[in-house]
């Protein structure tokens, strides 16, 4: 089974998120980027977990600059294969979607993962935009993923509950949490990985649809009102007749 | 130039699609609503309230299949000469409305929270700690509306609902069982939230919480550790890695305010802190703060919210 996995890179959940130039810009001075924590924890672990069931290969795709060869190399050390870096830069998810689908198509794979969304962004289009590129079915959300031969049994979220369902390989699959658990990259997956293929390959001519023109922060919290513990009357009160929401 | 809402109409009119077909109203165009399954037509006519001209409905599909969904919007897309389609912002547009931005190549914005400005829709990015203004560059748009964003606004008349073959094809994925808890208020639609974390120790204690939730009308969550624990079932589970919520009112007891917990909150109107620790990092997000010891100023809090509820 040939399983290819779509990592992007995000700001590690801790960094002070500034803008710059007139806030058009996210401001990356300082921040660590990570492998995005979906694409990690559950994309791409369940993809390394089918394959060492199932056999065959995990292959990552990431679309983005020469920078981004470290965050490459920790998915590496958590154990897939090979990588690909498509030579460009992510400027909107249909750019994104448009290139992988293009490599995913030539390439044959019987599993494209993704997932659920960037921590960044918070777009979750990716992946259905790879779907719809490639003309294959297409399960969001989905917090549980079994192959049996061609068949894939997939738990999904749906609104407000679960639903069980099936559909026949190839698919597109965008990952989300209960897929697998964490795994902590070994010394000798940091050292393996060093030695392990990475493929930069040109981008294709693709259109962008969409821009982020400019970034605002919100409005600083008012200052938090203190609620004597032995008094919920008061809390009610505020809640009732100042905040208006019950 | 004419705007298409694809509504799920199959638990009734949420609030989500009401929201929906509000932002498509406000968009300033004819607003078609597209929605498939059982629902009556009755029920479906008073979207014209909200700003509907007309309603399709394919009766042969049910919301289930996000590229069955994907076909007859597109149909009825192309019937109306939509130029813009909007969503609620659900599990069903993040699976349909990417599909749909590469099938007609119009630039998607997914969870806007404020109407366009021209081109530019304002949403939520690096998980609820910023807003980025995304410009649309093609005459083609797809929108999907976070919910709780705007407020529903009925103000017109019933509409005319007429039944459509969106040619949606075969369904691709076959589903095999559907497990939905009932009589619970989803989370992501839930006005009321309140939640706990670590600090209420147990499973055992979670009582209070949901007889709170229960005066209240509210939802119930939590934080990360109490669900990987298993005190409490995964899909609670509130933040970064979980369900990201803005209710109006968000109560947390025993929370610490991670970080990644307020990326999943932090678009709530009104949030309350009910922590033993004066230095819990939650407070500085918090509205309202109670020092003090959840089992007791719960149990308080339920009273003092039934005596409000007797005398109204
Ligand atoms: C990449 C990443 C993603 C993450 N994603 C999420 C996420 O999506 N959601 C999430 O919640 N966490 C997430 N976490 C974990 C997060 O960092 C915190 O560890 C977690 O939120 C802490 O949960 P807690 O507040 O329930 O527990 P604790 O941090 O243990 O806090 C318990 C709190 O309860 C208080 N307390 C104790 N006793 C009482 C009492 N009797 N009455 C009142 N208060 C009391 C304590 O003072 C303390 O503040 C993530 C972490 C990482 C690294
Ligand atoms: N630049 C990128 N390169 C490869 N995969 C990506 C990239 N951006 C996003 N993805 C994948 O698409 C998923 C959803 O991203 P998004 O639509 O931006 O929320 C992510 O979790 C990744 O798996």
């Amino acid at each position: 089974m040939k399983i290819l996995v779509c990592i992007s890179k995000s700001p590690d959940t801790t960094s002070k998120i500034a803008f710059t130039d007139g806030n058009a810009k996210f401001d990356e001075n300082g921040v660590q980027y990570i492998v995005n924590p979906y694409d990690e924890w559950y994309a791409l672990v369940r993809g390394l977990e089918l394959k060492e069931a199932n056999g065959g290969s995990v292959s990552i795709i990431t679309v983005g600059r020469a920078a981004d060869d470290a965050v490459i190399r920790k998915a590496l050390a958590i154990g897939a294969d090979e990588a690909i870096r498509i030579d460009a830069d992510p400027t909107d998810a249909y750019f994104v979607a448009m290139q992988i689908s293009e490599y995913a198509k030539s390439n044959g794979f019987d599993l494209v993962l993704t997932g659920k969304e960037t921590i960044n962004y918070n777009g979750s289009q990716v992946a259905g935009m790879i779907a719809e590129g490639m003309d294959l079915p297409f399960i969001s959300l989905a917090s549980k993923l079994d192959i049996n031969g061609t068949t894939a049994t997939l738990e999904t979220e749906i609104v407000g509950g679960v639903q069980v369902v099936e559909a026949e390989l190839p698919i597109v699959v965008s990952c989300a949490k209960g897929m697998a658990e964490q795994r902590i990259p070994n010394m000798r997956g940091i050292m393996a990985a060093r030695t392990k293929p990475l493929n930069v390959i040109p981008a294709a001519e693709v259109d962008t649809l969409t821009s982020f023109e400019s970034y605002s922060l919100p409005d600083a919290k008012s200052e938090c009102k203190m609620i004597d513990p032995e008094n919920m009357d008061e809390l009610v009160e505020l809640l009732h007749n100042e905040a208006k929401v019950i | 130039m004419s705007t298409l809402v694809y509504i799920n109409s199959n638990n009734g009119l949420a609030k989500s699609a009401l929201e929906a077909v509000t932002y498509g109203k406000k968009l300033g165009d004819d607003v078609t609503v597209v929605t498939c399954g059982s629902a009556d037509a009755s029920k479906l006519s008073q979207l014209g309230e909200y700003g509907a001209s007309k309603v399709m409905v394919d009766r042969s599909v049910t919301a289930n299949d996000a590229q069955q969904i994907s076909n007859l919007v597109k149909t009825a897309a192309d019937s109306v000469g939509a130029t813009t389609i909007v969503f609620s912002h659900d599990l069903i547009a993040k699976a349909v409305a990417p599909r749909l931005s590469v099938r007609l190549k119009a630039g998607l914005v997914s969870g806007a929270i404020a109407v366009p400005e021209g081109n530019t829709v304002k949403v939520n990015v690096f998980s609820g700690k910023a807003f980025g203004n995304v410009k649309i560059s093609g005459d083609k748009k797809i929108i999907s509306l976070l919910p709780n964003s705007i407020q529903p606004e009925a103000g017109g008349s019933d509409c005319g609902v007429e039944e459509f073959n969106g040619n949606a094809g075969q369904p691709k994925i076959k589903v095999l069982e559907t497990k939905k808890p009932e009589g619970e208020i989803p989370l992501p639609e839930a006005e009321l939230v309140v939640s706990a974390g670590r600090g209420l120790k147990g499973p055992e204690n979670w009582g209070m919480i949901e007889d709170l939730a229960a005066s209240l009308g509210a939802a119930t969550a939590c934080s990360r550790p109490v669900a990987d624990i298993g005190w409490r079932p995964h899909h609670e589970h509130v933040g970064q890695t979980g369900v990201a919520i803005r209710p109006n009112l968000y109560i947390a007891a025993g929370i610490s305010g991670a970080i990644q917990h307020l990326a999943g909150v932090n678009g709530s109107k009104v949030i309350v802190v009910i922590n033993t620790d004066a230095e819990a990092p939650f407070f500085k997000a918090a509205d309202y703060g109670v020092i003090g010891d959840a089992f007791e100023v719960i149990p308080r809090l339920n009273e003092a919210v039934k005596k409000l509820k007797a005398s109204n």
